[in-house]
């Protein structure tokens, strides 16, 4: 039974990327890397779900049109959000003629989107798939914590919903965007299927603590079985683990005999200027891994300055009213290995 | 003058004890406001806040013990006048300006006005 | 991993950034303190323009709510609120913003299902513990003024 890497039968590319993004967003480190943005979070919309619903639309047509291609192209759409039902999803991407999958992994819906396009395009199956993940901090503040005009104060350790969506678009043929002669392919040689672990966090505040345990399993789990150091690798990305979450993972990882100290990121982390724009413990949803991964560690790995990187989109299956009657919070872990075929640089 | 001085001490005061069972107990702000008016209405009935009234005017009135405050001492006259039914009419009629306030106004802030994004 | 839940959680608790309680109780202070203040300015003003004592208890608290409310549709009160903490949820005014901005969040779904149902997510517990409280005190006085005569 093959429950650890999971190596797909043929070749598969990171055709390509795109990425949408809110105000606070813009007014952090990677602005410059962003596809498209709206300074108001609104993107025409008259609610914030369906902004969030047209932060897909957006991002997915971004995506095609780098490639050139038309949406019948595409053979699947996996995609997902942080609404209830995935409403996100449902209601964004109804124009596209695409076979569509809903998919709910918290805020490790882009890994877990990249996880299944990456299985169902290298299988044989079709020829190319679409992933899109998104989160809106307006209609995440609505659904899971107060009002958006509650006045509440945050603690240090809570983190702040990301409003972004990021559209991959996976498949065989190493295609390099159109009038694009300085990039390299990216290809996803492996993935592995994250573990739900329960490490009895209840705080709602501190998601990051909740989720730490899942990315060190997943990442010592994949270090074990491939044999290879954590150094080996140019970069290990994890998803929204913030400052608390990154730190205890740091630990756990010493402790487990894998340190990562040199070469691990987190998205979370990265997305804002986390003091100058009082994000407490940094980013958080799913848009939070689906843009800074489709903008920026992406744009890495093209450009060769980062030769490979492990991919862990990290979620906390939280749900109000499991927190409300005193659950825990579950974590889960997914990995996407992304190798870069650009050398000499 | 005096009296502002000790509105501000009594109302900092009340606040401070919030913030610091915020801070330290995790209890969370809605049951922070709960425990004020349940707070509010025991320590009238057992006759304590009616002096820090006296003493602190609208420092103890418009913290929500105070509205607890006002629950408590509605009833209480609502029986000195009607009897039992009292015990049902005199809280909500003591407080009804500030609930029917707070109903109204909302109600035009959500015909005028539209969330905007958190800064 | 060999770690148990108690342990993980514990060291979580520990590791976790701590609140700055000692900056949060000054600015909480001050600002409660400040909107405790202004109320008695009202109260003395209202007093001064020859307005019914009685009049004028119902009147303070209702000044404060009228601008607690006006301040959250202008999305001023939640920056005022991530400073102050306790010091605009306490008072007043953190009940009238418990009720405004329900009220504005919801107007999406309608005036009816949203603000309607919605209204007092957050500050209904808040009346139905107040009147509730405030009925059981009433029954216990009654009896005891019985009993006592």
């Amino acid at each position: 039974m093959q429950r650890g890497i999971l190596y797909p039968s043929r070749k598969v590319f990171v055709q390509s990327s795109a990425s949408v993004v809110g105000g606070h967003e813009m007014k952090g480190p990677l602005a410059s890397c962003f596809d498209i943005h709206d300074d108001k979070d609104e993107f025409g919309a008259d609610t914030w779900e369906k902004s969030e619903s047209e932060m897909q639309r957006l991002a997915l047509n971004c995506a095609i049109s780098k490639l050139g291609i038309k949406d019948t192209d595409i053979g699947a759409l996996f995609a997902g959000d942080l609404l209830n039902q995935c409403a996100g999803s449902n209601f964004g991407l109804l124009e596209f003629d695409i076979p569509y999958l809903g998919l709910y992994g918290a805020c490790s819906t882009a890994a877990e989107g990249l996880v299944i396009a990456t299985l169902v395009s290298g299988s044989g199956y079709m020829d190319r798939c679409a992933c899109v993940s998104s989160s809106h901090n307006c209609a995440a503040e609505r659904q899971f914590r107060y009002p958006i005009e509650y006045g509440g104060q945050r603690t240090p350790t809570s983190q702040w919903t990301v409003t972004g969506s990021g559209a991959f678009i996976i498949g065989k043929d190493d295609i390099i965007c159109e009038g694009d002669n300085q990039s390299g392919a990216v290809e996803i040689s492996d993935v592995m299927i994250g573990r739900t672990l329960d490490y009895g966090i209840t705080d709602a505040n501190n998601m990051g603590a909740a989720m730490a345990p899942a990315a060190a399993d997943t990442l010592r789990r994949y270090f074990y079985e491939s044999g290879r150091e954590p150094e080996s690798f140019g970069l290990i990305v994890t998803g929204d683990l913030g400052f608390e979450g990154s730190k205890i993972l740091r630990e756990l990882m010493k402790t487990e005999g894998y340190p990562i100290y040199a070469n691990h990121v987190d998205c979370g982390l990265l997305i804002y200027n986390r003091e100058e724009q009082d994000k407490h413990a940094g980013g958080s949803g799913c848009g939070c891994s689906a843009v800074t991964v489709a903008s920026y560690i992406i744009d890495l790995l093209r450009c060769g300055k980062v030769q490979d990187a492990l991919f862990v989109g990290t979620g906390a299956l939280m749900s109000p009213t499991s927190t409300n009657q005193g659950g825990s919070i579950p974590g889960i872990g997914h990995l996407v290995h992304f190798i870069s075929h650009k050398r000499d640089v | 003058m005096l009296e502002y001085v000790y509105a501000f001490l009594t109302g900092g005061i009340l606040c401070v004890i919030a913030q610091f069972l915020i801070d330290k107990t995790k209890l969370t702000p809605a049951r922070i406001l709960v425990t004020y008016v349940v707070s509010g209405v025991f320590l009238t009935a057992v006759g304590l806040y009616k002096p820090l009234v006296e003493f602190a005017g609208c420092g103890a009135t418009t913290p929500l013990t105070g509205f607890g405050y006002s629950i408590a001492e509605g009833v209480r006259k609502a029986i000195d006048e009607n009897g039992l039914i009292g015990a049902l009419t005199g809280g909500l009629t003591a407080t009804s300006a500030g609930i029917t306030a707070a109903i109204c106004f909302s109600f035009f802030a959500a015909l005028f006005f539209k969330s905007k994004p958190k800064k | 991993m060999n770690l148990s839940k108690q342990t993980y959680k514990k060291y979580a608790e520990a590791t976790a950034e701590k609140t700055p309680c000692l900056k949060n109780c000054i600015k909480a202070f001050l600002i409660g303190g400040f909107i405790c203040t202004l109320a008695q300015g009202f109260f003395n003003l209202y007093k001064y323009l020859g307005i019914e004592e009685e009049t004028v208890k119902s009147l303070v608290p209702v000044t404060l709510i009228f601008i607690a409310v006006l301040l959250t549709g202008l999305d001023i009160f939640d920056d005022i609120a991530k400073h102050a903490g306790a010091g605009t949820l306490v008072p007043i005014t953190g009940f009238a913003n418990a009720v405004a901005s329900p009220a504005i969040d919801t107007k999406a779904e309608g005036f009816i299902l949203g603000v309607g149902a919605k209204i007092f997510t957050i500050a209904g517990s808040v009346i139905l513990y107040g009147i509730l409280s405030g009925a059981i005190y009433g029954v216990i006085y009654y009896i005891v003024k019985l009993i006592m005569g």
